[in-house]
C-alpha cells in the first residue's frame, strides 16, 4: 500500500520544535503595530430614527467598570432598551475593575470595543486616547434628536458641564453620566439626636468640631486617608469659594502662581488646622470603605465625600443613618461665592472608540442611555443623581441623593470645577502625596503650596506634556 | 568528521528551541524596549514619534525616580545583610545549636524549620495583603491593636513617612529569611560533622564554633544568597505597589524602580518614558551583577 500513514519521524519533530517559537514571536511583539482598521466600520444610510446609520444585525460589545455603581443598571436598564429597538444586534456585556490592563493592549492592537465606562482608579488616560485620536467625536450624538422626543435634541436635555468636560481638543468625545456633587457628608440621625446643626461658616464648623470632641461620642472629622485626594477636593472648592471660579481656572491653566496664591494657602492653613486638632485616631493609614464604615458605625460624625457614598456604602449603612450633605461653609463674609457654592463635576465617563468595529451602534447605545426612563432607573437604582435634566423628578429618591439634589438647586449657578486632575496625572500624584503631609503635619501650608507650584511649573515647561487650556 | 557533524548537529537540535524562545521572549522585548523608550509613545497609538534622547534627559531631573532609586539601594544593602544574619543564626540553632555533647539543632527544630518556611509559601500579593491588615493604624491592627490597649498611641507603621520604608523592609526580610534558613540548612549538612566534634571537643563554645567554622565554611553559599536578595532587593515590585499606601507612598517614601515604571506607564500612559526608565534599571542590574561575579571571586575549600 502507498497511502501509509504518514510517521512523525524525529527529524520532523526537531523541525517542528524549532519553528513553533517562531510563531509566537509575532505575539511576542511589544512596539505598535499599525493595522487595518474593521473594514465594516462605515455607517449606513442615515435617517431621523437612526440618525447614526446604525446596522441593525452588527454585534456590539460594551465594558462596565465595576465599582461603586456595580453593572446591573448596563444589564437591567440600558442593553434592554437598546434591545427593544434593536432586537437582532447581539451586545456582547464585559465587566471589569482594571479597565486600563484589560483594554489598552485592543486600543494598541487596532480592535478596540463599542462603548467603554472608563471609570475608576485603573481607568485609561483620556488625555492621551484623545491625542491619539482613539475617540470617537460624539458631536453628532449632542445634534441628534433625543430618544424620547425627536423634537428636542440629545443637547438640550443635558447639563451643560457635560458638554465642556467631555471635550477634547474641540472635539466632544467623553460623555460623564452621572452628576458627582461634592460636599461634606454627615448622618441626619446622629445631627438630630445631639442637637448639632448643621454650620454654615467655617467658624460654626470649627465650633462644631470642638463640641463633638467634647461631646466623646465620637471624632469629629475623617477622610480617606490612604488617598488624600479626597481632602483636596473640599481644600480646592474652599480656595475656590474663598477667591472665586478663577483660582481654579489658574490652576487648570497652569498659570504662574496659581498654586500659591492666597486663597489656596488660606483653605490649606484652614484644613491643616482639621488635621492637627480633629481628625479621627489612625486616619492617615486608612482607605475610604474604612472611613466610611466608620462613619455608619458612628465613630465619626463627618466625612468629606460625593454623591456616590450612599450607593457605595449600602451594604454597612443602618437603616435609620440618613445620609446628609452640606457644602463648604463660608469662611469669612467676604467670601468671593456665595454660600451653597458646590463643586459638581460629571463622572462615569463613557467613551465610544473611533477605532471599533461598530461606532455607530456605540453612539446609539449613548443616546439610550441619556432617555429619560434609562437616567431615571438609573438614579432610582443607584441612588445618584444623573446628568440628564428632570431625570429624577418623581422618582423615589434616597435621603442622600435627596439632599445633594436640594443642595444642587440651592447653588443654582454657584458651581465650580475643576480638570487638573485627568489633564496631568502627574500633578495629581503630587498633591496626592503633598496633601497627606499637609494634614499629618509634615509640611506647613506654606511647604504645601510651594511644592505643588514647584511640579505646576516643571509640567508647564515639560514639552512631552500635552497641555489643556479651559 | 561524520561523527563530528552528527554531534554538532544533535546538539544544534537541542539548544534551537530554549535558544529560540529565549530570543524571543526575552531578547526581543529588551531591544523593543530599547527603542520604544526613544520615542513619544503613550500605549495606545500605532506610530508613536522618535524623540532620540529627550527621555533620558528627562529622567535625570525626575526627583521622585531617584528618590526610587535610593530605596532600591538602601535595599541592595540592607535587605541581604539583615536576612542573612537571621537566617544564618537560625540555621545554626536548627543545626548545631544544641547544648552539650554531640552534633544536633535545640529542640524542636524540626517544628521550627516547617514554621520559618510558611512565609515562602505565600504568593506576595498575599503577604502584602495580609501586612496591610496586621499594620492597621487603628484598634482591629494586629500591632497598633495591643499598643493602643496599653494606652500607646498607634504608630503609622504605613502612614507615617519616616516609618513606612521600615515597613516594607521588614516585610521583606520575614518572607526571605525561611528560605535562606533551607538554604544555609543544606549547606551546614555538606559540612562534615567530625569538624564540629573536634572543635567541640578542644573546648569550642557556641560562638567561636560559629565564628570558626559554620560561617566561613557555609561562605560560598552566603555569596549565593547575597546575590539572590540583591536581585530580589534590585525588582521588588508587588509588596510596595500592592501593600503600600499610594502605591508608593505616603509620600513616595517606599518607591521603588519597578513602581516608578510602572506608574508611569501604566498610570500616566507614558510607556516611552516608562521604557527609559527601564532601561536605566537594566543597567543598573547589568552593573549589580557584574559587580557580584567579580567580588565573589574566590577560592573554593576542599574537605
Amino acid at each position: 500500500m502507498t497511502n501509509t500513514p504518514h510517521h512523525i519521524t524525529r527529524r520532523a519533530l526537531l523541525r517542528a520544535a524549532a519553528i513553533a517559537p517562531v510563531a509566537g514571536a509575532l505575539a511576542a511583539c511589544a512596539t505598535p503595530q499599525s493595522q487595518a482598521p474593521a473594514s465594516s466600520a462605515a455607517p449606513l444610510a442615515t435617517s431621523a430614527a437612526n440618525p447614526f446609520g446604525v446596522d441593525a444585525k452588527k454585534p456590539l460589545e460594551v465594558w462596565i467598570f465595576d465599582g461603586g455603581f456595580g453593572d446591573a443598571y448596563a444589564t437591567d436598564i440600558h442593553q434592554p432598551l437598546f434591545k427593544t429597538k434593536y432586537p437582532d444586534a447581539a451586545i456582547k456585556h464585559n465587566v471589569t475593575k482594571e479597565i486600563t490592563k484589560v483594554l489598552q493592549p485592543r486600543f494598541a492592537g487596532g480592535n478596540p470595543p463599542d462603548v467603554i465606562d472608563n471609570s475608576g482608579a485603573n481607568a485609561m488616560d483620556l488625555g492621551a486616547l484623545a491625542q491619539d485620536g482613539q475617540l470617537q467625536d460624539l458631536t453628532p450624538m449632542l445634534d441628534a434628536p433625543s430618544w424620547d422626543d425627536p423634537a428636542v435634541k440629545v443637547r438640550d436635555i443635558l447639563d451643560p458641564a457635560v458638554v465642556e468636560f467631555g471635550t477634547y481638543d474641540g472635539k466632544f468625545s467623553v460623555l460623564g453620566y452621572v452628576n458627582y456633587i461634592h460636599g461634606i457628608w454627615y448622618s441626619q440621625k446622629v445631627f438630630r439626636d445631639n442637637g448639632w446643626t448643621v454650620p454654615t461658616t467655617w467658624d460654626e464648623f470649627l465650633k462644631l468640631c470642638e463640641t463633638i470632641k467634647k461631646s466623646g461620642k465620637m471624632a469629629p472629622f475623617t477622610y480617606a486617608g490612604k488617598h488624600p485626594q479626597y481632602l483636596y477636593e473640599p481644600l480646592l472648592t474652599m480656595a475656590a469659594k474663598i477667591g472665586g471660579n478663577e483660582v481654579l481656572v489658574n490652576i487648570d491653566n497652569l498659570e504662574d502662581g496659581a498654586w500659591s496664591s492666597e486663597p489656596m494657602k488660606t483653605a490649606a492653613t484652614a484644613w491643616a488646622e482639621v488635621g492637627a486638632k480633629y481628625l479621627m485616631e489612625g486616619t492617615a493609614g486608612l482607605d475610604h470603605v474604612q472611613t466610611q464604615t466608620a462613619q455608619n458605625k458612628y465613630q465619626v460624625a463627618m466625612l468629606p465625600s460625593g454623591s456616590w457614598l450612599e450607593n457605595e456604602q449600602k451594604t454597612t449603612t443602618p437603616d435609620d443613618f440618613e445620609y446628609g450633605m452640606f457644602p463648604i461653609p463660608d469662611f469669612t463674609a467676604s467670601d468671593k461665592m456665595p454660600h451653597g457654592t458646590l463643586h459638581t463635576q460629571p463622572g462615569e465617563s463613557f467613551i465610544v472608540p473611533s477605532k471599533g468595529a461598530n461606532p455607530q451602534g456605540g453612539m446609539e447605545y449613548l443616546r439610550a442611555m441619556l432617555s429619560k426612563k434609562a437616567a431615571g432607573d438609573f438614579s432610582e437604582l443607584v441612588r445618584t443623581v444623573s446628568v440628564v435634566k428632570g431625570a429624577g423628578e418623581g422618582r423615589e429618591l434616597s435621603p442622600g441623593a435627596k439632599s445633594a439634589t436640594a443642595a444642587i438647586a440651592a447653588a443654582g449657578a454657584n458651581t465650580v470645577y475643576y480638570r487638573w486632575r485627568t489633564w496631568y496625572a502627574q500633578l495629581h500624584d503630587e498633591a496626592v502625596a503633598a496633601t497627606g503631609q499637609l494634614m499629618s503635619g509634615g509640611v506647613t501650608p506654606e511647604e504645601y503650596v510651594q511644592r505643588l507650584q514647584k511640579k505646576a511649573d516643571e509640567i508647564k515647561n515639560d514639552s512631552s506634556i500635552k497641555k489643556y487650556k479651559r | 568528521m561524520f561523527n563530528t557533524y552528527r554531534r554538532g548537529l544533535f546538539i544544534t537540535a537541542f539548544l534551537a528551541a530554549p535558544v529560540t524562545l529565549y530570543l524571543v521572549y526575552v531578547i526581543s522585548p529588551y531591544a523593543q524596549a530599547f527603542y520604544i523608550a526613544m520615542t513619544d509613545w503613550r500605549g495606545v497609538t500605532a506610530t508613536p514619534n522618535f524623540v532620540g534622547l529627550d527621555n533620558f534627559v528627562r529622567l535625570f531631573s525626575d526627583g521622585v525616580f531617584w528618590k526610587a532609586v535610593t530605596h532600591n539601594a538602601a535595599l541592595l544593602v540592607l535587605l541581604p545583610l539583615v536576612t542573612i544574619v537571621i537566617a544564618l543564626f537560625f540555621a545554626f540553632l536548627l543545626n548545631v545549636g544544641s547544648e552539650g555533647r554531640g552534633v544536633g539543632g535545640v529542640a524542636g527544630s524540626k517544628f521550627y524549620r516547617v514554621l520559618f518556611f510558611f512565609p515562602q509559601v505565600l504568593a506576595v500579593t498575599v503577604v502584602a495583603v495580609l501586612f496591610q491588615q496586621v499594620f492597621r493604624p487603628d484598634g482591629s491592627g494586629m500591632l497598633n491593636g495591643p499598643l493602643m490597649a496599653l494606652g500607646a498611641r498607634p504608630v503609622g507603621f504605613l502612614s507615617d513617612p519616616d516609618v513606612a520604608f521600615w515597613s516594607v523592609l521588614g516585610v521583606m526580610v520575614w518572607q526571605a529569611v525561611g528560605f535562606y534558613v533551607v538554604l544555609f540548612s543544606a549547606g551546614l549538612a555538606s559540612i562534615p560533622r567530625d569538624m564540629f566534634e573536634a572543635a567541640q571537643i578542644d573546648g569550642a563554645g557556641r560562638v567561636s564554633l560559629f565564628f570558626r567554622i559554620t560561617l566561613p565554611l557555609l561562605w560560598d553559599t552566603v555569596q549565593v544568597a547575597w546575590v539572590y536578595l540583591g536581585i530580589l532587593a534590585m525588582d521588588v515590585f508587588a509588596i510596595v505597589w500592592v501593600m503600600t499606601d499610594q502605591h508608593g507612598g505616603p509620600d513616595f517614601s517606599t518607591t521603588v524602580m519597578a513602581t516608578e515604571i510602572y506608574r508611569n506607564a501604566f498610570q500616566h500612559f507614558r510607556f516611552g518614558y516608562a521604557s527609559a526608565l527601564g532601561v536605566v534599571m537594566f543597567f543598573f542590574t547589568i552593573g549589580f551583577a557584574i559587580l557580584s561575579l567579580r567580588l565573589s571571586r574566590r577560592e573554593r575549600i576542599e574537605y
